[in-house]
């Protein structure tokens, strides 16, 4: 395997593992933009979901009599999954948003850090706090038709991950850019006050946009799971998605992309070539510090938006 | 279209009004008292100029109006407000645009990182009517604003100060309203924009049927357009009449026009002086 094979394969593993990133950050980047506020809880949205998937998984047999082995578990769980992220942006946006509305973005974010405390407590309580596995029925194994056109090692798994969180990234950047729901997300980021006073519904768009947030938390639930299992770790991703969200900005769609295929290919080039003279572990910190040196250079990120000062 | 001198509010109120707000009072944030029992009119198919100093209570009257007060922590405590004979002082924003007002805030608010004509769909956005018909709309908002036609595609924040005026009011207008709330529409802008501004809002007036409430500070432009004006001070009304006999009337002169028979006092006289005088409602 020639040198730059070797290359190709690394950064190709980075950037499939970076449009992973890449959906969480999303997940962060819309409330952002329609709330103003950076959601501490979104990972605990992550864990809640996949929890509450792998625990429907489990006792739907019992409920329904349905056979464990059945396909038609897995859609079920899965619907289950969905309508209960739908009820948590609802009771979300009526109990947190509603009564902080016109409050310091400060106060916010607080409550989201206790929203984070409350989901995860939530989640434990339901289904208990033992580690489960997680199984969408794909192997981490090498594709064999890559493996014998190009000589690389890509995991089967690794690309099926990246093409649903490529489709679905994708598909919210262009209802975001195109769809009258988008703009009005769009409006209300950019001033709020004006945003209602053309009669668009504030409440309405928290609800489309913390629901949409948790159906993003719903699916890098189920595939970072089916990787690591579920458990309580599934709750720092929202910690992998602050570096991507510097590097791209806080309010931008195509920066949370870009910012999350940087930070995958970076840690696993720097952990691969950089890794060999430090003894390993670069790619647990690598993110963080091209963060900070980012935060120098470009504090409102590659694609954050500038203050307009021409109003 | 000017009306007969004889003709007052009252008469016209008669006639049956677009809006009615009786006795309004404001309170900010549970203890400000910002307006005193505010009543005015705007009859149907009129433009109408609410006028007044720095914190009279233009913008207030306008929010409470709108419904845009409860975001900024006002609460509308007496009074009511009727729109085509509605009670509307309970209905949120939204619903006061379906029901055919809108406001155009002071300060312009485009969404600056949102392109002019994005800016303008927007405004249709509680529309039900269909595609169509909304590009019905904006074909004719750019008609009224050919400006805005040129610069379509440009995001509203990079736009000069005239053509985010021009966006904000096209904007109100995507909605298709009855009744524009403008707020202040002339202010930081050069005396030619504001003139070609007033100008489209009498031909929307004229041929749109659209009726204005505006509050302004620039008087004299104000009651050159309008049909009627009431005179705010400190939260009250302290005068209210035809705009023509209120342009002709030596205290408004003296105070907003800057007009007075014994020469030109600089702003911070009529300040001082406006403060003992006190005018009869
Ligand atoms: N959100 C608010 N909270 C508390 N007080 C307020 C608020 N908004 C306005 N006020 C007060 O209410 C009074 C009237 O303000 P308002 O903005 O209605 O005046 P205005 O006539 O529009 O003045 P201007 O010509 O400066 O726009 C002012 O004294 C102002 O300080
Ligand atoms: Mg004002």
């Amino acid at each position: 395997m020639s040198e730059l094979q070797f290359f190709a394969e690394v950064l190709t593993g980075g950037l499939l593992s970076g449009l992973l990133y890449a959906l969480v950050a999303l997940g962060f980047v819309l409330i952002y933009k329609a709330s103003g506020v950076f959601n501490f809880a979104q990972g605990a949205m992550v864990f809640f979901a996949a929890l509450t998937y792998v625990g429907c998984l489990e006792k739907l047999p019992r409920w329904t009599g349905l056979a464990a082995d059945s396909v038609l578990l897995v859609w079920l769980a899965l619907l289950l999954a969905l309508a209960a992220m739908l009820l948590l942006a609802l009771a979300i946006e009526r109990l947190v948003l509603r009564p902080l509305v016109n409050q310091p973005p400060q106060t916010l974010f607080m409550a989201t850090i206790g929203l984070a405390y409350f989901i995860e407590g939530l989640a434990q309580g339901v289904w208990g706090a033992n580690v489960r596995g997680l199984e969408l029925g794909i192997q981490d194994v090498p594709m064999d038709w890559v493996l014998d056109h190009t000589g690389m090692i890509v995991s089967r798994f690794d690309l099926f991950a990246a093409g649903v969180a490529a489709t679905l990234v994708t598909g919210l950047a262009l209802f975001f850019r195109h769809s009258r729901v988008g703009r009005a997300l769009r409006a209300v980021a950019d001033d709020h006050q004006a945003a209602l006073s053309v009669g668009i519904p504030l409440a309405t768009i928290w609800r489309i946009v913390w629901a949409i947030a948790g159906f993003v938390a719903l699916v890098s639930g189920l595939i970072w799971g089916a990787r690591n299992g579920v458990q309580f770790a599934l709750t720092y991703t929202a910690l992998k998605a602050l570096p991507v969200l510097i590097l791209g900005g806080f309010e931008s769609v195509p920066g949370a992309i870009v910012g999350g295929l940087i930070v995958g290919a970076s840690e696993k080039l720097a952990e691969v070539y950089i890794g060999p003279w430090v003894g390993g572990g670069v790619e647990s910190w690598f993110p963080y510090m091209l963060a900070l040196l980012f935060l120098l250079i470009r504090p409102e990120g590659l694609f954050g938006e500038k203050h307009m000062d021409r109003v | 279209m000017s009306l007969p001198a004889s003709s007052t509010p009252e008469q016209v109120r008669a006639g049956g009004a677009l809006l009615d707000v009786n006795n309004l009072e404001v309170i900010y944030d549970h203890v400000i008292l910002v307006l005193k029992g505010v009543s005015l009119s705007v009859p149907k198919g009129r433009v109408v100029a609410l006028l007044g100093a720095n914190g009279a209570g233009k913008s207030t009257t306008l929010k409470a109006i709108s419904g845009l007060l409860r975001a900024e922590r006002g609460e509308v405590t007496k009074g009511s407000v009727e729109f085509k004979g509605h009670r509307v002082d309970r209905l949120t924003p939204g619903e006061l645009v379906r029901l055919g007002a809108v406001q155009v805030m002071e300060g312009r608010h485009c969404f600056g990182h949102l392109t002019i004509e994005e800016n303008l769909l927007t405004g249709a956005h509680t529309r039900r009517d269909g595609h169509a018909q909304v590009q019905r709309s904006l074909a004719m908002v750019y008609d009224y604003f050919p400006r805005l036609k040129d610069k379509r595609g440009t995001q509203a924040g990079y736009s000069s100060g005239g053509e985010q005026q021009m966006c904000a009011i096209g904007r109100a207008l995507m909605a298709n309203p009855e009744l524009l709330l403008l707020d202040e529409p002339s202010m930081g802008l050069a005396p030619q924009v504001v003139d070609e501004i007033f100008a489209i809002v009498r031909t929307l007036n004229q041929r749109e049927c659209v009726s204005f409430l505006l509050a302004e500070q620039n008087a004299m432009v104000a009651l050159r357009n309008a049909d009627f004006g009431y005179v705010l001070e400190n939260g009250r009304v302290v005068m209210e009449g035809v705009a023509a006999e209120l342009a002709a009337n030596e205290d408004v002169k003296e105070f907003y026009l800057g007009l007075a028979a014994a020469g030109r006092k600089s702003y911070r006289d009529i300040k001082h002086y406006r403060r003992r005088k006190r005018w009869l409602a």
